[in-house]
């Protein structure tokens, strides 16, 4: 018992302590956890933008024009991206169209944004179609414009609808960022492969990696479920107050 | 701002077809008419006739197929006419009112006429209050629209739409969606409203408010006007068949 608690520890100073690799793995970290923040950042952008058009077009009863142009362009991009592997999208963005950037994290950022922006896309335009047709004539029945109606009335409304699907979202940015090794960008899971590569021990760096992930997501979901309560409770204690 | 003749509404010809797959309706069929300043015209007739869809085009909120609208004597279906800014003037009141949920009485009827820059925030809140004050619900203004029973909601709807100042109401079916209790307590708020000389357009089954307070009455058909004048002529000598058949049925 006692030598197999040594055994273990042994390892895991192999894995962690020697070599300051602790240092490589919170580098490793900031990687995953930059590339993250950035690409949801692009994503929600992206997302807005793109869940505007299609929506204001499906309202419109005359079709064509700029906005029916537009509309196609967001239509072929959600569909390309959603029907390609996100690898396979990374290796296009790094080897054909960003050929001549060295900024792996640009490169990573940028795919990982535009992939999440037609995820998001949807996400958000099934969060502004949810919102009653209604609520929209009354604003615009009050001289507000399409812009003033969507900013005060229809998006505050959207938002509560669709926080739940953005936090899976983020999520599963966060997972999917574990590829990034393949334009040889040095994350926790690159971190992973060469700590394996150097002790040739597997067990401890990829578990340990594995945990990162999952306490991070826990994280995640708890914040999530956190703010969805706040706006939940902003009504009924609102309700209260009178 | 009135015109010579008092008219605020011309309606010319105007035709309304929606288009879906595989199905066109004929919504309104070359309707042509005026409102007067002041007057009251309540609409009348069976369901799917079109009344909410002539209601709804003249703020605009259905685009016409055809004809024309003059609102003040601008042409609301020409090209160059900015609609925003004769919304503002148009009032309207839905069958399920519309609030917003997200904010409380008060910013309900204070977002439009703060963001359109009509008046100041404390303008808006003071106009509010005295708006509220008039219809009995002073004390629910920083309540939200969910707290609210139906009769309050539509209440509440009714003098958001009033804080633009509005040369005209329009009020679609405004107490459809209310339980039967209720339906008094805003009929008392039009009746007001009307007493103090708003211009009126009202769609309703509610024939005693129509008697009680119409300068007009119209009787729809399948998309247009098939018989139209004051309560009395519409109620107690009625000529066409269609609407013999249909008082016959909601009287
Ligand atoms: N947005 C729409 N799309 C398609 N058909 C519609 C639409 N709005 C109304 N209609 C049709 O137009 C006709 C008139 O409807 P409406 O004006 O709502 O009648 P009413 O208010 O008198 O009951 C109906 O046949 C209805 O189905
Ligand atoms: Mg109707």
């Amino acid at each position: 018992m006692q030598e197999w608690f040594a055994e273990i520890a042994a390892d895991f100073t192999q894995s962690f302590i020697d070599s300051d690799r602790w240092k490589a793995l919170l580098s490793g970290l900031g990687v995953t956890l930059l590339i993250t923040v950035l690409a949801l950042l692009i994503g929600v952008v992206l997302g807005v933008l793109v869940a505007v058009v299609r929506s204001s077009y499906d309202q419109k009863k005359k079709k064509g024009g700029l906005l029916g142009v537009l509309n196609t362009l967001c239509y072929i991009y959600i569909t390309v991206i959603r029907g390609t592997p996100m690898m396979v999208q990374l290796l296009i963005m790094y080897f054909v169209i960003m050929v001549s950037s060295t900024n792996t994290m640009l490169v990573a950022t940028l795919s990982f944004g535009i992939n999440s922006g037609a995820y998001l896309a949807e996400i958000i335009r099934g969060g502004i179609m949810a919102v009653d047709k209604g609520q929209s004539e009354a604003g615009r029945s009050l001289g507000l414009s399409y812009v003033q109606t969507m900013r005060f009335i229809v998006i505050p409304q959207a938002v509560k609808t669709i926080l739940p699907a953005l936090g899976n979202e983020l999520i599963a940015l966060l997972k999917e960022t574990s590829i990034v090794n393949v334009i040889g960008m040095k994350d926790i899971t690159k971190w992973a492969i060469n700590v394996q590569g150097r002790t040739y021990q597997a067990f401890m760096p990829f578990i340990g990696i594995a945990a990162i992930y999952l306490v991070i997501v826990i994280v995640l979901t708890k914040l999530v479920s956190l703010m969805e309560r706040r706006l939940a409770n902003d009504v009924t204690r609102k309700r209260d107050s009178h | 701002m009135s015109q010579e003749n008092g008219t605020l509404i011309k309606v010319e010809d105007l035709q309304v077809t929606f288009t879906e797959p595989g199905r066109t309706v004929h919504a309104i069929t070359g309707l042509s008419t005026e409102i007067k300043q002041g007057e009251v015209v309540v609409v009348i007739g069976p369901s799917g006739c079109g009344k909410s869809t002539f209601l709804r085009t003249l703020n605009m909120l259905e685009t016409p197929t055809a004809g024309r609208i003059f609102f003040e004597g601008q042409d609301l279906t020409s090209e160059e006419c900015d609609v925003n800014v004769h919304r503002q003037k148009i009032g309207m009141v839905f069958q399920h009112f519309n609030l917003f949920p997200n904010m409380n009485v008060k910013k309900n009827m204070t977002l439009a006429p703060v963001q359109l820059k009509k008046k100041t925030q404390a303008e808006a809140d003071e106009r509010a209050m005295e708006l509220l004050r008039r219809v009995g619900l002073d004390d629910r203004a920083g309540a939200f629209p969910q707290q609210l029973s139906g009769g309050q909601k539509q209440r509440v709807a009714i003098v958001r739409a009033l804080m633009m100042e509005p040369d005209v109401m329009l009020f679609d079916e405004p107490t459809s969606a209310l339980d039967p209790e209720m339906v008094g307590e805003v009929l008392d708020v039009m009746k007001e409203l009307a007493k103090g000389g708003m211009t009126m357009v009202v769609v309703t089954h509610e024939m005693g408010f129509a008697r009680e307070v119409a300068d007009r009455v119209i009787f729809m058909s399948e998309g247009n006007i098939m018989e139209e004048g004051t309560p009395q002529e519409i109620f107690e000598h009625p000529k066409c068949d269609r609407l013999k058949d249909f008082l016959s049925k909601v009287l």
